[in-house]
Formats: C-alpha cells, structure tokens, sequence
C-alpha cells in the first residue's frame, strides 16, 4: 500500500512554518506574469487566493457557479473568525488555540498544520481591518471578542451576526482590485466539469458556462480548487442550495485521495423540518446557547399533550423539564462542542421527548435569561426587582439588544414568537470536516493540484470549533497557498503557457459532453430532486449523527442501488445548450450519488467515535464517544472505478506537542 | 391555499418574453416563496414542461441571488425580507401573484426571472476596494482606533448583499443606494480615506456608464432594501462626490 | 470640473442648486405678495423697487430666469434620461407600498406648474416687458390710478373665476411639488445626514404655507371683488 508523503518540515512545531517560508524556492516577478493559476471557487479561501496570487503577479482565472464571486456560501458564516489576538489579556495565545483546535477535533487533525493555522490566525485581523472590515468595536474604539462554545477565552471577532458576509465582501473587495487591474480574470456562472491531468500534472480544467451551456477548456500551471463542503449529500442542510461536491469529486476520479469522507459537523441550533417541501434548513447562531437553556419535557404525558397542541411549552412548570444538556454535562452546560449538544438532542428525540410534530425538536429557552437580565436592569435602573411585568420588559429589551435579529429570522421562517415561547430547535448537517486530501503545501496527491477551505481536510480533525472555518479559509488563501504554490511553480517557470489542444483536453472534453448528453437524453420519469431526497433520507437516517455497522452497510447497498436507478431513470428537462439549472442540478446529484457511498464506507471502516462521528457500538456506558488508539490515523480513499472499490491509504497521526487525552465537557 | 402565478417566461436573452399563468393547488402556509416555486417546477417538470428559471442560492437571506419582483414589489410584500424569506402565510388562498424579473436596462434578463447584475461587479471593480496589498504585513488591527459608532455605521453600510432590489423599485431604476453604501462603508472609516475622491469619481462614473437612471430621492430603494441600507449613504456619496471635486 | 456636471449625481446636484435658487425666489416673491393683504402702499412701493431697480432687472432677473429654463429643461432631460433605464416596464408595479406618490410625479407637476407659469407670465411679466422694454416707461404709473398701478393690476387680474380657479389649483400642484422636491434638494446635496427629520418638518412647513399663502393671497382678491 502506497504511503502518503505529507511533507510536514521537520523542526520544533513553532518553527516550522517559519523556517520552511525561509527555504522554499521563489519565482521571481518577472516570471510570475508568465505562469497562470486556475482557482475554482470564489469563497473565503478562493477568493483570497485568487487576490493574493494575482497580487503577487501570476494571471488568475477564478470560477464560480454563481453570478458573482460575492455570493459563496462563505457569505453566510454568521458567528465570528478566531484569532490568538489576546487583546482580551485572558490568557490566550497562539499554543492555545492550536491546543484548542486540536482537542475540539478530536485529535484527529494535523498538529502542523493547525499549529501554522494558529499563527497566521493573527495577521488575518490586521489583514482584513486594513481592507476595511467592520468589525465590532467597543466604546474605546478597539476591537471587541465574544466566546465560543468549546473554550474557554474570548478570541472570536464579529460584525454583529454577519461576520462571514464581512470578511467575503473583503476578499471580494481585494479580487476587484485584481480584476480591474486585469490580474484576474473572472468566470462567474462557470462550473468545473472536470480536471485535466497532463503528464501526471493538473494542468486545466473543463468547464460548463452556465448561461450558454458551452463546455469550454481552461489551462494553467496549477490547479485550486476552494469549493467547499459537500453537506448537500444530505440534502437538507445549512449549505446554500448549489453548494456541490462535483469539483473536489472529479478530482477525486482523476487522481486526489478522499479524506474522512464521514467527519461531517451536524450543528444543534437549526430550525425543525416543517415539512415534506422544506428545501433547506436554516441555521441559528451558536452564540444564542450563551444565553438559551436546551430542554424537553420530562413526562411522556406532557409531550405528547404538547404535540396535540393542548398544552403550552411555557405551561410545564420547572421541575417537569429536563435540562439535559446541563444535566449531563455540568461543566460546560448549554456550551458544550456541537457534535456532543447536536447528540444529546437526538438522544432525547430518539427516547420519544421530541416537541413538535415529527418528534425532531428541542426547546431553546430564553425565559431565564430574559427574568436575569430584567433584574440585573431592574437593579441598574433602581427599579422594582420583584415587579414581574418590569423585569420582563427589561430583560427582553437586552435580549432584543443581543440576539433580535435572530429572534426575527425565526419568527419570519417558524412564525413564533421567541420572546414568549421557547424556540424549537433542531440539528443539522452544516460542516464537513472530511475533504480532499493535502500535504502540508495543501497539495494534493495529484502534482499542481490544490484544495484549500473546507474542500481540504487538514485543520479541524473529527469536529470543527465554532468559529474556525472563516479563519481557515482565510488562512489558507491569504498566507499559506500563495507561499507553498510559488514552491512548486518555481519548476514551472521555462514551461510556457499551457495549450489546451492536446489529447488530455480532448479526451477530457468529451467525457464531459458524453456525461451531459448522457443526462439530458435520459428521458426518465423522475426529477433530479426525487432522487436528492432520496439519498438525503438516507444519509441522514443511517449515516446520520449516530451510525451503526448494520445502518452503513445497507447504506452503502442502498445508495448504489439508487444511483443505479438514477442513471436508468431521471428525467432532465431542457437542453443542453443553453441556460439549464435542472442539468447542472442533475451532475451534482450524480456525484453525491458516488460520494455518498464512498462517505459510508470511510464511516463503517472507522471503527470507533470521535468528533461528529458517533458509532453507536462505540460509546462509553455514559454515552459518550469512545476514540481508539488504533484509528488515530486519516483514512484518505484512492479512487478505483467504483465506490466501493476504493483503496484505502492511511495517514498516521504523530502527537507530538500535545497529550491525546479523554475530551471531556463534563 | 389555491393560487393563481402569472409568471415571466422568457427562454433566452434575446428571445422575447410573456406573462404565462399557472395554477398551484395544494400550497402550504409554511412554504417559503422558493418552496412554493420548487413545486411549481416539480409539477412542471413531470409535466414534460420547462420549469421556471429564478436565482437563489443560500435560501437564508444572504447571498443576495434571488431576485423576484412580486405583485409589483422587489422581494414581494413584506419588509426587510429576501424572497427566499418571504413564506407562503403572507398571502391568501385565491390569490393572484404576479412574479416578474428586475426590469432595467443595466439588469438584461438572462432567463425567466434570472437577470444579469454583473454591472454591480463592474462598479465595485472600478474602486469599491481599499487599496492594500494582501500580505499580512500590514499594522495591528489595534494601531488606529475607529469610534464604535463609526463602525456601527460603517457596518450598516456594509451590510449590503448586492441583490439589486433597490434598481427593481426605483422608478429610474438608479444604483445609486448600492453604490453610496459601498461608498460610504469606506468613507466612514479612516482606512478609506487615502483613495476616497478616486473611488467615488470611478464607482459613479463606471454606475453612468451601465446605464442606470439617476436618482430622483424617492425612497423606494430604502422602504425595499432586504437590509435596511439607509438612504442616507446615498446623501454622503454625493457629499464624498462633491468634496472629490472641489 | 465639467465632467462632475455631466455626471448622474452632478446633475442631480445642479438640479438641487436651481432649486435652492428657485425656492428663495418663491420665498421673497410671497413675502411681497402678502403685502397686498394687509398694505396695498407697502406693496406698491416694494413692487416699484422690484421693478426699477437695475441690480434686480438687469442682474437678478436673468439669473431668475436661466434658473427657472435650466430647472425645467434638466428636469426633463433628467426624466427622459431615467425612463430610458427601464425599457421594458413591469406588469405590475405598486409603487404606492414605497414612495409617495409627489415623489414619483414630479415631472407631472412640474409640467403643471410650467403651464401656470405661461399662465404667470402672460398675466404679469409680459406686460411688464411690454410696458418697460418696449414702451420705455419705467414710471411705475398708469393713466387713471392714484400712485403706482401694482395693486390695481394685482387685483384686476383676480376678477376671473376661471383665473382664480387657475391659479389655485397650480399652487397644489406647486405644493405637491414642495413637498418632494424641498428636502429633496438637501438630500442631493447630501445635507440630510444627521438632520433628516428637522430637514422633512421644515420642509413640510415651507412646502404647505407658501403655496397655501398664494392660495390665500389669490382668493382674498378675488372674494374681495366678488363680495364687493
């Protein structure tokens, strides 16, 4: 069995970055302007990279699906970024919040990368102040932290509930800069069909115009692609709509190993399935478990009077509900990691205490806090602290203050509201851990084929702290790619440009188009979206938040079955020359329908629990996640044909600079 | 809810387009709007018929694609809202909907309701940047304090998601609180003041050249905005472009 | 320089000066108008000043009246300009749900108050070219009034019904207009921020009493003629 090289430079892990930053080979600028870089994808890692590169002086051409590189679902990160600032002076520097990545993922990432990503996490800040991000601020005028579940110091940095929009809005700001400079050349309504490998090197792509539906071919020296995840197996999810796996797969077909297809994150504060038409399932901010108490009833009788709508939420009296999560966890309470709250709350639906009609629902109480801080105000104000209708305004008044624009998205979606009845609550998949394999130079297993973002795998282990992903993103467009890519360019520098009229484009060009006519001619009798579901139901149900080795196999079995009766029978209206989203919806599915498989075999080989992934046979008698030694290692998947063939290679995992201990939240 | 939609089909941009009428049965209050049109085109689609082509992405709001003018308004008749916001209980069963694409000239129609915004992207290249190289070097975060209400109001600015619904309600379909927002996100910060006569004078001239009316300050971008992007940014561009030009 | 008032928002902005200008005018011409009410002699005497005075004739009165054409003629080039931003119009359009309805028919009473402004001008200016450039007397009096004709005129002319009718109903429309168009004018010079709501209740002040003034100003002669 092959073994993966993952390059990391040898050294104390404090220098490590340091010290390769200061070996590696340059390009000099007056080569750069001869070597082009194609960057798929226009989110925060993408559209950092694709600003820095061009910045530095390589030709850029980036890609996205949308119609405009502002609109990736980076846009939509709503909590914070994290930085080892300590402007806070509580103690924080950059060895924590490696330490605290490291454990809230389970001890199943990369020490050195995540150490480098703890590192360059403060020059992100300085980086985007500069570009002008609004971050909050407090009243002396310096940037102001707020805390995250899973730590215990302040280093996340926000502008209010949009920090994600923010900092995209600034990278998109910095690729403008680039675009009108003519260093960046933009494709927006572009999807990636397909990586062109010559000579064993990602030299292009094949990609689909969206408008006109022109399958067109790219070249260039290097090959990134910053993605995203592909929570969208699940079908519903916080992901937006197009959110797709189809590049990360097709590079996977031609040559880049799947890592840890199973770690996804499945986030505990989302607003309940309605309903069978529901299409995408919205995310409520981590930050309200600040102050929300989770809780279901604790007799059967009363939910059940609940779900029949004959007794109100707020009518149980105190000693009917089960604050589970404060009562299994003490120590952190309401503010315990995502995998281990989004858990518990299946536990409790899964033993029948489920809220609303489906049974898939938890309370998120604010009647506490909002009786503490009327109080607290009450006494500020020198007001009655005993005057109920006083303390209630008070307190929602602050409550508004924090959290109202929240509170209005659930009312607009749920039509509740929050301020009088606890909201309902429910997980769902948000996050994928898992991503394409990369070496320290976030290097593919294919030469001069990048992933960065959460395409790659590397930073966040089994599970992904609050707050860590815009870091990362950022992290790796900004400072680590357009380091470790000049290295391998620098032997690039005598190749010229890239012609896409050889054999590779052709062959490449013609899969897709045989794949796009394969599609469209089908003539079946369901729609792409009846077979989404489909596999939606089942990853969700038996490759879900808890897995089973019975659930996985019939998984693996089922999703085979389905995508074998996809390609026999969907029906893709339309054609395909011309504005199609039907068709393009219909390739997506298609890889999910592969991925998912793959996703399911990574989840029954892992033979143990960690992070977002539990298997039920794995648990302590306590139900808590049971890691084990001998999987401390990445399962990243060589692609062979099908599936289900897959090979897979293993990346031992080295702790050298932290203990590997019981993560514990009591 | 029974419903009756008078949709714009339009196959191509240079195609001429019509007003179609379709009838909906079995929709539900829970429905978002976006829900509702996905069942449209499911029903379409078993029908051997075309669905209907709309923009949408992120479905919570943010990602400013969706783009729908509903029974006469940008994002349909609540406040504060995007389409895909917008659920099905803000209107009645019987009712007749009217869904049409943003109309301006700038905004040619790609498909059905699916219009072309890159003008916004060509005004925001035209300067709507700060003009630092993306090294990292640059000072502490915390070496220039900004006054929180700078920030807040910078922020209120930035808040902007480019969806374009201020166009689509303008009666001269003028950019002109698109661009002031961005401008004034700059102007408000001390950050961008090294580039801010260029940047108005650019933005506003590439916001001529798109072909955008002029504002006439009727407001309707503001009352329309999903994010409540004050008309006030529009009044401190024409100061910025003022101050540029004396 | 040039090129900002070949700009969208440079001509926006010169639409907001001759407005400005425009709306000082309208100020001192009620501040004399009213004197009618309460002091027909005041009122001849400032009228005769108005009139004879070379810096008002020879200075202020071009300038009033280049004003009056820029406003009107960018007013409609401006429009023309914004329909053509839109060419295909929406099948439903409920414009109502955001903007008032004087914001989005400026042009519409703007046209109206142009067409009393012929009215105006036909009633008083052209006379007064008539009686001063052409004839050459500058005197201020007529055959068979005691002291200056201004007050004689003034009141002669709201014998009509119709006139009166005329004039009323262009002073609504002049209202509608204000009330749009005043803070307007501040919004484009971008002198709203921080101030918008003083800006809105002066402007609502200014935008209600003027044109109420004329109203009353043209009705008070005329039911004094009718009444006898």
């Amino acid at each position: 069995m092959a073994t993966l090289d993952s390059k990391v430079p040898k050294g104390p892990i404090k220098d490590k970055w340091t010290d390769y930053k200061n070996h590696i080979d340059l390009v000099n600028p007056a080569n750069k302007r001869n070597i082009d870089i194609i960057i798929v994808g226009t989110g925060l890692a993408g559209g950092s990279a694709a600003a820095t590169l061009a910045e530095l002086g390589y030709n850029v051409k980036a890609f996205c699906f949308q119609d405009s590189p502002r609109r990736a679902h980076s846009i939509a990160a709503q909590g914070g970024i994290n930085a080892a600032k300590n402007y806070q002076g509580d103690g924080d520097s950059t060895y924590r919040l490696f330490y605290d990545t490291v454990k809230g993922g389970d001890y199943r990432s990369r020490e050195s990368n995540v150490h480098r990503l703890a590192e360059v996490s403060t020059n992100i800040i300085d980086q985007c102040v500069a570009q002008g991000v609004p971050f909050a601020r407090d009243y002396g005028g310096l940037l102001d932290n707020r805390s995250f579940g899973g730590v215990l110091v302040s280093r996340t940095f926000y502008a209010k509930g949009q920090t994600g929009q923010q900092l995209l809005l600034g990278a998109y700001s910095a690729m403008n800069r680039q675009i009108g400079r003519g260093k960046i050349k933009m494709y927006s309504r572009h999807e990636m069909l397909d990586v062109v490998i010559v000579d064993g090197k990602a030299r292009g792509i094949i990609a689909r115009n969206l408008v006109t539906g022109e399958i067109e071919r790219h070249s260039a020296h290097a090959v990134v692609l910053g993605t995203g995840g592909y929570g969208n197996a699940f079908y519903l999810s916080t992901y937006a709509m197009g959110s797709n796996v189809t590049a990360a797969w097709k590079a996977h077909k031609r040559g880049a190993f799947f890592a840890n297809p199973c770690y996804t994150q499945i986030h505990p504060t989302c607003i309940p399935v309605s309903g069978d038409h529901q299409s995408k399932l919205t995310l409520m901010s981590e930050s309200l478990r600040n102050d929300g108490r989770i809780w279901v009833p604790k007799n059967m009788d009363d939910v059940f009077a609940i779900r029949e709508g004959k007794l109100k939420p707020t009518q149980i009296a105190e000693e009917n509900r089960d604050y589970y999560l404060e009562r299994r966890y003490p120590a952190f309470g309401n503010l315990v990691p995502r995998d281990v709250a989004s858990r518990a709350a299946k536990e409790r639906c899964d033993a029948g205490y489920g809220v609303n009609k489906t049974g898939e629902a938890v309370y998120l109480d604010f009647a506490a806090a909002i009786e503490r801080y009327g109080k607290e105000q009450a006494h500020v104000k020198g007001l009655d602290e005993n005057d109920k209708a006083v303390i209630d305004k008070l307190g929602k008044e602050i409550v508004k203050a924090k959290y109202g624009n929240l509170f209005q998205m659930y009312e607009k979606i749920v039509d509740q509201n929050p301020y009088e009845t606890p909201m309902m609550i429910y997980p769902a998949v948000h996050y994928t851990m898992g991503g394409i394999w990369v070496d320290y130079n976030l290097m593919t297993t294919v030469p001069g084929l990048y992933a960065i973002g959460e395409a790659n795998f590397s930073d966040h282990g089994a599970n992904r702290l609050g707050a860590s992903a815009l870091m990362q993103g950022l992290a790796d467009g900004y400072f680590v790619l357009p380091y470790t890519i000049g290295d391998y360019l620098a032997a690039d520098i005598r190749t010229g440009s890239i012609s896409t009229e050889t054999k590779e484009f052709d062959e490449a060009e013609k899969e897709v188009k045989t794949n796009i006519d394969k599609l469209v001619n089908n003539n079946g009798t369901h729609s792409v979206d009846y077979f989404h579901k489909k596999l939606g139901k089942i990853m969700w149900n038996k490759c879900g938040m808890a897995r089973n080795e019975k659930d996985l196999k019939s998984a693996i079995t089922e999703i085979a079955e389905l995508r074998a009766e996809f390609w026999k029978d969907v029906k893709v209206p339309g054609s395909a020359d011309e504005y199609n989203e039907e068709l393009a919806k219909a390739g997506r599915v298609a890889d999910f329908l592969e991925l998912g498989e793959l996703f399911a075999k990574d989840a029954l080989q892992r033979e143990e629990s960690a992070g977002g992934h539990f298997r039920e046979e794995y648990q302590t008698p306590e139900g808590e996640a049971m890691r084990r030694k001998e999987f401390q290692y990445v399962s990243a998947w060589e692609y062979k044909g099908e599936p289900k063939d897959a090979v897979l290679h293993k990346e031992e995992l080295v702790y050298e600079n932290i203990e590997v201990k019981e993560r514990s939240y009591k | 809810m029974k419903l009756t939609l008078k949709i714009w089909r339009q196959k191509s941009a240079e195609s001429k387009g019509k007003i179609v009428d379709y009838k909906l049965d079995d929709v539900s209050p829970d429905m978002s709007f976006l829900e509702m049109l996905d069942v449209l085109n499911q029903d379409l689609i078993n029908k051997n018929e075309e669905p209907v082509a709309f923009d949408h992405d992120c479905r919570e709001g943010i990602c400013g694609m969706c783009s729908m003018f509903i029974n006469g308004r940008s994002h349909g008749p609540d406040r504060a809202i995007t389409v895909c916001q917008l659920h099905m209980r803000s209107f009645s069963d019987g009712d007749t909907i009217y869904i049409e694409p943003w109309r301006a000239k700038a905004f040619p129609v790609i498909k059905d309701l699916i219009v072309d915004r890159s003008a916004f992207d060509r005004i925001q290249q035209a300067g709507g940047f700060i003009s630092v190289n993306t090294s990292g070097n640059t000072q502490d975060a915390n070496a220039i304090p900004i006054s929180k209400h700078a920030a807040d109001e910078a922020m209120d600015a930035a808040t902007c998601i480019g969806c374009g619904a201020c166009v689509a309600s303008c009666k001269n379909s003028s950019a002109m609180l698109f661009v002031g927002a961005k401008v004034s996100q700059y102007a408000l910060l001390p950050q961008g003041q090294v580039e801010a006569a260029d940047r108005v004078k650019n933005m506003v001239a590439q916001m001529d050249l798109e072909g955008f009316g002029n504002c006439t300050n009727t407001g309707a971008c503001e009352v329309e905005c999903p994010k409540g992007i004050s008309l006030e940014n529009i009044a401190r561009m024409n100061r910025e472009l003022i101050k540029a030009n004396l | 320089m040039s090129g900002f008032f070949k700009s969208s928002i440079g001509r926006k902005i010169a639409m907001a000066l001759s407005a400005f200008f425009l709306m000082f005018f309208l100020l001192q011409h009620f501040a004399i108008n009213i004197l009618s009410v309460f002091s027909p002699d005041l009122f001849n005497e400032v009228s005769h000043f108005m009139g004879t005075n070379p810096l008002v004739q020879f200075a202020l009165q071009p300038v009033l009246i280049f004003g009056v054409v820029f406003h009107f003629v960018m007013g409609f080039v401006l429009e023309i300009k914004n329909r053509n931003a839109r060419q295909i119009s929406y099948a439903k359009n409920n414009g109502s749900a955001n903007s008032t309805w004087m914001s989005r028919n400026m042009i519409w009473s703007g046209v109206a108050i142009l067409a009393f402004i012929i009215l105006h001008f036909i009633d008083f200016w052209f006379p007064e070219i008539n009686t001063k450039f052409i004839k050459g007397d500058w005197s201020g009096l007529h055959e068979g009034v005691e002291g200056y004709r201004y007050f004689e005129e003034l009141q002669h002319k709201f014998h009509s019904h119709i006139r009166t009718i005329a004039y009323v109903i262009a002073f609504v429309f002049l209202m509608l207009h204000l009330l749009h168009g005043f803070t307007s004018a501040f919004q484009s010079m971008g002198a709203t921020a921080g101030r918008k709501k003083t800006l809105q209740n002066i402007g609502k002040a200014y935008s209600i009493i003027i044109p109420l003034g004329f109203i009353f100003i043209a009705l008070y002669h005329h039911l004094k003629y009718v009444l006898g």
